[in-house]
């Protein structure tokens, strides 16, 4: 910047005496402000007690979490029966299915088995007597042919060994638990497993070809139904990923929005009337609607749904119920707001014409009032389908709770990014359609 | 939309007139069209809604009253005593009339009632993660704005990051956190700060973009640099207005901030949901009062302060 000197400084200083002199608020008004949010934040940090919180919060898991929405992992446990041989068990809900034969696991000739973890530098060969584990460049033999497993070598900083059991940690890729008589494997894929059908499923394993030759023109699978439904049933009640209840789920919170938005339109309407000064002149109605108005909505969203889904059992209804009186609070304040503002000439033109209310409201008023009321309403559609999951999670229906629970359970993160998706492309979609909805209607230019 | 801008060749009255009432012909025709549209989507929708719930609307409409009737004490003046957290002689052992416990004791005998004490929590939320908002949100709001930022991709990043912040759902953010930092007020922070960065973001970015531009000019012309623009010709331009819509936002986290309790982030609202489903009466009343005096108390400050602020035109309400 440029930079002026001491004389230049001191006439411009006399010219303008008010802008050097001010007065102490002037001054350190916005320091002080600045002092005291800092004081406040440095008591939050105290009420809320950050610095413990932090330094017990498991950081660990946003990574294994964050991994675990976009992946799948695969367990096969190899049990080292007396006699030597090993058998492979899978979970019960394994995502291969109940006849896995992965080509990642090789039968070698000696009777040991080798698991590729990534690639051929990260292997495990569980054979009766020890267990190789490859990684970082180097293979680490583990004994299990005494009381507890031990570790041959040196152990490295991957490996920790425990009483009764060994653990590699060998990242993203997976781990392994190495005891005396199983090895236990966990192998983590990028993806989601079985997304379309679950293992149950008929067609499941299939390729894409061999899915759309069997509905195209393949022997019905199940006598009674045509392929074409079996594949539709068995893709909607995947029991993995629950597409039809996600999706019921997610239509519900639309609807929720869509009709606590509509009937807290229709109902804030004409209270709006009654609420605005300019329209209604009875002071003593337009102070008690508008207060109203105020209770509807500090008596918050989350209140009326408590209360609704405690009269109508959880549901849909209720969250719409809930949104419905929260809207008609806040539709109506912006309603009436925009009521107040409203041009009072063509009114009285129209007034002195003769007409009756009615028409003074019709051609007077709602010209003006129209595109402000639809524009508020469709920003407030908007907003609740956001809301709407959130009291869903409190019992009102939607995809809340499913949202919740699948989040509680700490194990299903990839159900979580799927429904977390949907819920984007549906506040995506409805922001475009709203934003394009008020521009036609309102004749502005998009932003 | 005018007749003449879009048949501006026409001459004759006649025509005009034809043309007007081929207009409002199809005007007429696309208002019943929608109107029709939004009757048989209201319709199915109910239907839907009907279905979908546990209880069907007619079934339990006459029932609506039986609940709250059920939830009004048999005293009223246990409300109070609920709200202060004064012992009370119906209490034998239950949870639903243990008013003196849960008293945090500050001084001596003197204490802060349970219920106070949650609701400082919820504000304290509120309050904190305004705050945090506000801070990230100026800075990304200045390098959001047209006339401030010339950079398109620096735009269309800050501008993105701001929409999807706003979109994400603050219930996954919470749950995710509430794992991460233990079931408490810190995850409903962080949540609900980051859906403010995108809300706040949006609202400061079209104010800044409103701006007087001409100390902006008179800044370049001596030679300021980026920052020394932004700090001396826009900020005290757009300073009022973002602390009204700041203002603004807290009121709305302390909705917000509520309703993240509820399902686990602490405060007041998981104590009124708690209370609810076991339909303590008097416990109920004691909180819904106490969150209705609180809100009202809150909105009314910051109005009067926003009205200082900024006047009368930046009374808008928007999520």
């Amino acid at each position: 910047m440029t930079v002026i000197d001491a004389n230049r400084m001191h006439e411009i200083e006399t010219r303008y005496p008010e802008y050097f002199h001010r007065s102490f608020r002037q001054r350190f008004g916005g320091l002080m402000i600045l002092i005291a949010t800092l004081l406040y934040s440095l008591y939050a940090v105290w009420f809320f007690d950050l610095p413990k919180l932090f330094a017990e919060a498991h950081w660990e898991r946003v990574g294994i979490y964050l991994s675990q929405w976009v992946s799948y992992d695969v367990q096969p446990e190899f049990r080292i029966g007396d006699d030597g041989s090993i058998d492979i068990r899978y979970p019960r809900f394994s995502p291969l299915g109940d006849n896995p034969h992965p080509d990642w696991l090789v039968n070698n000739r000696d009777g040991s088995i080798t698991v590729s973890i990534s690639g051929t530098s990260r292997t495990v060969t569980v054979s009766k007597s020890e267990t190789i584990v490859t990684a970082h460049g180097i293979s680490v033999p583990v004994e299990v042919s005494s009381g507890a497993p031990k570790v041959v070598g040196p152990v490295p900083g991957w490996m920790t060994v425990y009483d009764d059991n060994v653990l590699a940690d060998l990242g993203f890729a997976g781990d392994v638990s190495i005891s005396v008589d199983r090895v236990k494997i966990r192998k983590r894929f990028i993806g989601w497993a079985n997304f379309i059908f679950d293992t149950q499923s008929s067609f499941f394993d299939k390729s894409v070809g061999e899915v759309v030759s069997l509905i195209v023109s393949g022997p019905r699978i199940k006598p009674d139904q045509s392929n074409l439904s079996l594949a539709f049933d068995d893709i909607w009640n995947n029991s993995e990923w629950q597409h039809g209840d996600v999706w019921t789920k997610l239509f519900q919170t639309i609807v929720m929005a869509f009709l606590g938005t509509l009937l807290g339109s229709l109902a804030a309407f004409p209270l709006a009337f009654m609420a605005a000064r300019n329209i209604t002149p009875n002071r003593l109605l337009n102070q008690i609607l508008k207060r109203f108005f105020d209770f509807l909505r500090s008596v918050d969203m989350l209140i009326w749904a408590l209360f609704l889904t405690r009269a109508f059992g959880p549901g849909p209804l209720a969250g719409s119920g809930a949104i419905f009186l929260t809207e008609t609070g806040t539709l109506g304040k912006l309603y009436s707001e925009g009521l107040e503002n409203i041009d009072n000439k063509p009114r009285e033109g129209i007034k002195s014409t003769g007409a009756q209310t009615v028409l003074v409201h019709r051609y007077g008023i709602m010209p003006q009032i129209v595109p402000v009321i639809v524009s508020q309403t469709l920003y407030q559609w908007e907003s609740n389908v956001r809301g709407a999951t959130i009291i869903g999670a409190v019992g009102a229906g939607g995809i809340g709770l499913k949202l919740w629970e699948a989040m509680r359970t700490n194990a299903n993160w990839e159900n979580v990014a799927y429904m977390v998706i949907l819920i984007l492309i549906v506040v995506f979609i409805f922001d475009a359609a709203s934003n394009a909805l008020r521009h036609r209607l309102m004749g502005t230019k998009t932003h | 939309m005018t007749i003449a801008d879009t048949q501006p060749h026409m001459q004759s009255t006649q025509e005009i007139g034809t043309a007007w009432e081929r207009m409002v012909a199809r005007r007429r025709f696309y208002t019943i069209l929608g109107l029709v549209i939004l009757v048989v989507a209201f319709v199915s929708s109910v239907r839907f809604a009907d279905e979908s719930n546990a209880g069907h609307f007619f079934d339990r409409l006459p029932h609506l009253f039986d609940f709250l009737s059920w939830l009004i004490p048999k005293d009223w003046n246990d409300v109070w005593r609920a709200l202060f957290d004064i012992a009370n002689v119906n209490d034998k052992g239950g949870e639903e009339f243990n008013f003196d416990k849960g008293r945090v004791y500050v001084w001596g005998a003197f204490y802060i009632p349970e219920y106070f004490e949650l609701m400082i929590v919820t504000i304290n939320v509120a309050l904190i993660s305004t705050i945090i908002a506000f801070i990230f949100a100026v800075p990304l709001s200045f390098f959001a704005a047209r006339n401030l930022t010339s950079s398109w991709p620096l735009r269309i990043v800050a501008k993105r990051l701001m929409e999807f912040l706003r979109a994400f759902p603050e219930i996954v953010i919470a749950g995710l956190f509430s794992a991460i930092l233990s079931i408490g007020p810190v995850a409903a922070i962080i949540a609900i700060s980051l859906h403010t960065i995108g809300a706040l973001g949006k609202l400061f970015y079209e104010v800044a973009e409103n701006i007087d531009m001409k100390p902006h000019e008179g800044m370049k012309a001596v030679g300021a640099n980026w920052w020394e623009r932004v700090r001396f010709a826009a900020l005290p331009q757009v300073l009022p207005n973002f602390t009204s819509y700041a203002l603004l936002r807290l009121e709305i986290n302390v909705r917000a901030s509520t309703i993240i309790g509820a399902v686990g982030g602490g405060g007041i609202g998981e104590e009124l949901k708690l209370s609810i489903s076991r339909g303590f009466g008097a416990k109920t009343m004691a909180l819904v009062l106490l969150l209705f005096v609180t809100i009202v108390a809150v909105d009314q400050f910051s109005a009067w302060l926003r009205r200082r602020l900024v006047g009368e035109h930046a009374f808008l309400l928007q999520h």
